[in-house]
């Protein structure tokens, strides 16, 4: 674990998740919270858990945003909050 | 800086900052799902809560100067350090094992391998049936939705 990469990650990790929540678009929101799953994917290679970390680009990263995205264009794409 | 907040950052903060992020990700996640109005912002903010708790799990198995728990080479080297010391045959026994300590502990990783599945497929259902919430009443918003749902609101 490198500790210096670890807290980088971590901090970017926390304002991606805040622009995710606070964007009105949402397939925008959609977008920021696929950076979001792939920067966690890059944590968990950090953190020795290699396993997980390509299990979380493949399923978290890939098809968790996808399948968002596919929810947002046969919904409405503008959101209250 | 004032040193007694330097010296609280310098031993709780930096040694245990992966936890201090488990938590603010966590309140994040709860705040969302809480507060929002929208149903994706909502579902958004259920998929960060679930990331935050594998972190939590995760960090628990990670060891410093640790690495990846893939093992290349059984036991050469170990051999060769129990050679020069002159310990008895029960300790040398222990030293031909593997070295934990030199590799990540594997088995919150696996337990995690599964949570992320499960989590993908919860995201997959509740984004179905935001679909079929939106075919029926023609919005995503909550407030709205309980409008409508209403016995004198309008559909």
């Amino acid at each position: 674990m490198i500790w210096q990469f670890d807290i980088i990650i971590l901090i970017f990790l926390v304002i991606a998740a805040i622009i995710s929540l606070r964007l009105k678009d949402l397939l925008g929101a959609s977008m920021v919270f696929g950076i979001y799953s792939f920067l966690i994917c890059l944590l968990w290679a950090e953190m020795g858990a290699v396993d997980v970390a390509f299990t979380e680009a493949a399923v978290g990263a890939g098809v968790s945003t996808v399948i968002m995205i596919a929810t947002v264009f046969s919904t409405k794409r503008r959101s209250k909050d | 800086m004032d040193p007694i907040i330097a010296t609280f950052i310098e031993e709780n903060i930096v040694p245990n900052f992966n936890y201090w992020i488990y938590v603010i990700l966590m309140m994040i996640g709860l705040y969302a799902m809480i507060t929002k109005n929208n149903l994706i912002k909502k579902l958004i903010g259920m998929a960060i809560f679930q990331t935050a708790i594998i972190l939590f799990y995760v960090s628990v198995g990670v060891k410093d100067a640790a690495n990846i728990p893939i093992i290349s080479h059984h036991g050469s080297e170990h051999h060769q350090m129990t050679d020069l010391s002159s310990e008895t045959d029960s300790t040398k026994e222990i030293h031909n094992t593997i070295d934990k300590d030199k590799y990540a502990n594997p088995l919150p990783h696996v337990l995690m391998l599964t949570a992320i599945v499960v989590g993908v497929s919860t995201l997959g259902l509740a984004l179905a049936i935001s679909q079929k919430i939106y075919k029926s009443f023609g919005t995503l918003e909550e407030d709205e939705i309980l409008n409508k749902l209403r016995p004198g609101g309008h559909d």
